[in-house]
């Protein structure tokens, strides 16, 4: 029998840049999904964090909106790319062909993880820019820079929870259920308004949310940090972002 | 239309390292259980290349859960499957094979050809973009979108990415299914040609003349077993009946009394006789009706045979 012909290193990682550059083409030819993704926490942003409470409570209430408001934003593409498109594509019988064929094991989930990336960069850029010139933030540029790599890495965990959720719901019930998840638990973060604002059994239990822990990081990098150091959050962060891949991965099937 | 081209089979580099003998698919006594379903119940397959293999067999008969092992999608409770000797579920087994499966929705805003060389990615030494075009006739639709595509379109395309990798076995599930009679007509040339520079291939089907004009062997699945295989011709002679239809002035009642006859359908003199003797039937006919006109005896096509094994089985279930 014919022995197999080996697959050179270069062509696999041919196979992740094609995987990721078409997963891009088709959300730009999605616009649907697109434009609201990055516009919803744009447009949150500009009514709570600069119209609302931009004058009243000054310089302060719009940086720190800008960090929670952020966190908001960045968790749609993990939660909705992976949720809602991942349960499409199961259905769809999609996932069941890629698994057949020779794909990369890593390629479908990396694509993904990076378009959520590119997004979850997108959005915060955008806020950045409504913050520096509606809200009138000033910081350094170190923070800046932090508090934008640390939401383009902060949406990996809301990857892993939507993916888990891709695989447990069907394509029709997706969108609710994500939303089910994403709205609440923002609430619960203290992402929509700050954490001493909830009430006392709702600051206790905040700590069980991973966007808790994401807008801590955030607010820290921005300078306005207290409760928690930001190892420690990164570390429950990296936690969720393990048990529920493997959750999912154990759903799937997922083979090598 | 769909034109092909011998060049385009020609670029297949593997034909020839093919060694004369051992299975480049295999199942061995594999069982799957879906809870208390048995969906798969102890079957044997094997695949030789060059060798198109059909399985056919009702809905529900396990066709489809066989190829999912084959595939890695699923693995069997109990025995094995191999793909050149290799879990397949190991990337690098997988690497030879083209899929093409049922229902697989694929991504409706990528443009064919997009889709094409994304398939084309995950293989060591794909075919030409050309190449696969012409081979699944879909030069013409190279440029677009997946989702705005027909039925039978789509049906092409995905066919296009199951030959794209340049497999040694094709697994193709229901391929022709939606396709009009030219499309079909070019995917049994294709298939052919494929073959018979060395590629294996899979195939299951509703449509029995696909098996009959394709297969070199046929395994007939049902409840989950292997109720027949063997080539076209041994599955069609599994059924030993021969049926034979006249018109005359018999009565069906006194046919059915005659000890070599099974079975007589048929009224207004227009009668259709199954019997496992038809030279004996027919000499006492022509003997006892003179006029006996529009005489016709054939054997069993590959499309009764299957219903005969089938009911067979049931009856025995």
């Amino acid at each position: 029998m014919q022995t197999a012909i080996a697959m050179p290193r270069s062509r696999v990682l041919r196979a992740y840049l094609l995987e990721s550059r078409y997963e891009f083409l088709r959300l730009l030819r999605t616009p649907s999904f697109a434009l609201p993704t990055i516009l919803f926490p744009s447009m949150f942003y500009l009514l709570f964090g600069v119209v609302l409470s931009g004058s009243a409570r000054g310089f302060d209430a719009a940086r720190y909106m800008l960090a929670t408001y952020s966190v908001f934003g960045v968790m749609a593409p993990g939660l909705f790319g992976f949720g809602v498109v991942v349960a499409m594509e199961r259905e769809q019988g999609l996932l069941t062909l890629k698994r057949a064929l020779p794909m990369p094991p890593g390629a479908y989930l990396v694509a993904k993880m990076a378009m959520a990336m590119l997004f979850a960069a997108l959005i915060t850029l955008l806020l950045m820019a409504m913050g520096f010139v509606l809200g009138h933030v000033r910081m350094p540029l170190d923070n800046w820079l932090a508090l934008l790599a640390v939401d383009t890495l902060g949406v990996l965990p809301f990857c892993a929870i939507g993916l888990l959720i891709g695989t447990l719901v069907g394509g029709q019930g997706a969108p609710a259920v994500v939303n089910l998840v994403y709205l609440p638990m923002s609430f619960l973060s203290g992402l929509w308004l700050p954490l001493r604002l909830l009430p006392e059994t709702l600051q206790q239990t905040a700590p069980l949310w991973p966007s808790t822990h994401l807008g801590q990081i955030a607010l820290s990098v921005t300078g306005l940090g207290h409760g928690g150091r930001i190892a420690w959050h990164a570390a429950v962060l990296a936690g969720f972002t393990v048990v529920f891949f493997l959750f999912a991965r154990r759903r799937l099937a997922w083979s090598g | 239309m769909h034109a092909i081209t011998a060049a385009a089979v020609a670029t297949k580099p593997s034909a020839t390292v093919y060694a004369a003998s051992g299975c480049t698919a295999m199942l061995s006594n594999a069982v799957k259980r879906h809870g208390a379903v048995t969906a798969l119940d102890g079957v044997d397959l094997d695949l030789h290349p060059g060798e198109l293999l059909a399985l056919l067999g009702p809905n529900g008969a396990g066709k489809t859960t066989a190829v999912s092992l084959l595939l890695g999608l699923q693995w069997p409770d109990a025995g094995a499957a191999r793909l050149f000797g290799l879990d397949p579920r190991c990337l690098e087994a997988r690497r030879r094979i083209g899929v093409m499966l049922q229902e697989a929705a694929l991504q409706s805003t990528l443009r064919v050809g997009e889709l094409i060389r994304l398939t084309a990615s995950y293989y060591p030494r794909p075919r030409d973009l050309d190449d696969v075009a012409r081979l699944a006739g879909v030069e013409d639709l190279l440029r677009r979108r997946q989702g705005k595509l027909s039925g039978g379109e789509k049906r092409r395309v995905q066919f296009a990415l199951a030959i794209c990798g340049n497999p040694e076995i094709l697994f193709l599930d229901e391929p022709t299914v939606g396709l009009d009679l030219d499309a079909r007509t070019a995917m049994w040339k294709t298939l052919r040609k494929l073959v018979a520079g060395g590629c294996s291939v899979v195939l299951t089907t509703h449509y029995l003349e696909e098996a009959e004009a394709l297969a070199d062997r046929v395994m007939v699945l049902a409840h989950g077993r292997i109720v027949a295989a063997g080539t076209v011709d041994d599955i069609r002679a599994h059924v030993a009946r021969r049926r034979i239809r006249c018109t005359c002035n018999l009565a069906p009642e006194a046919l059915r009394a005659w000890p070599e006859v099974d079975r007589v359908e048929g009224q207004g003199g227009h009668l259709e006789i199954a019997t496992p003797r038809p030279e004996a039937v027919l000499r006492r006919l022509l003997a006892a009706d003179p006029g006996l006109r529009e005489l016709e005896v054939r054997r069993a096509g590959l499309a009764e045979a299957f219903v005969e094994i089938t009911r067979e089985e049931k009856g025995a279930a």
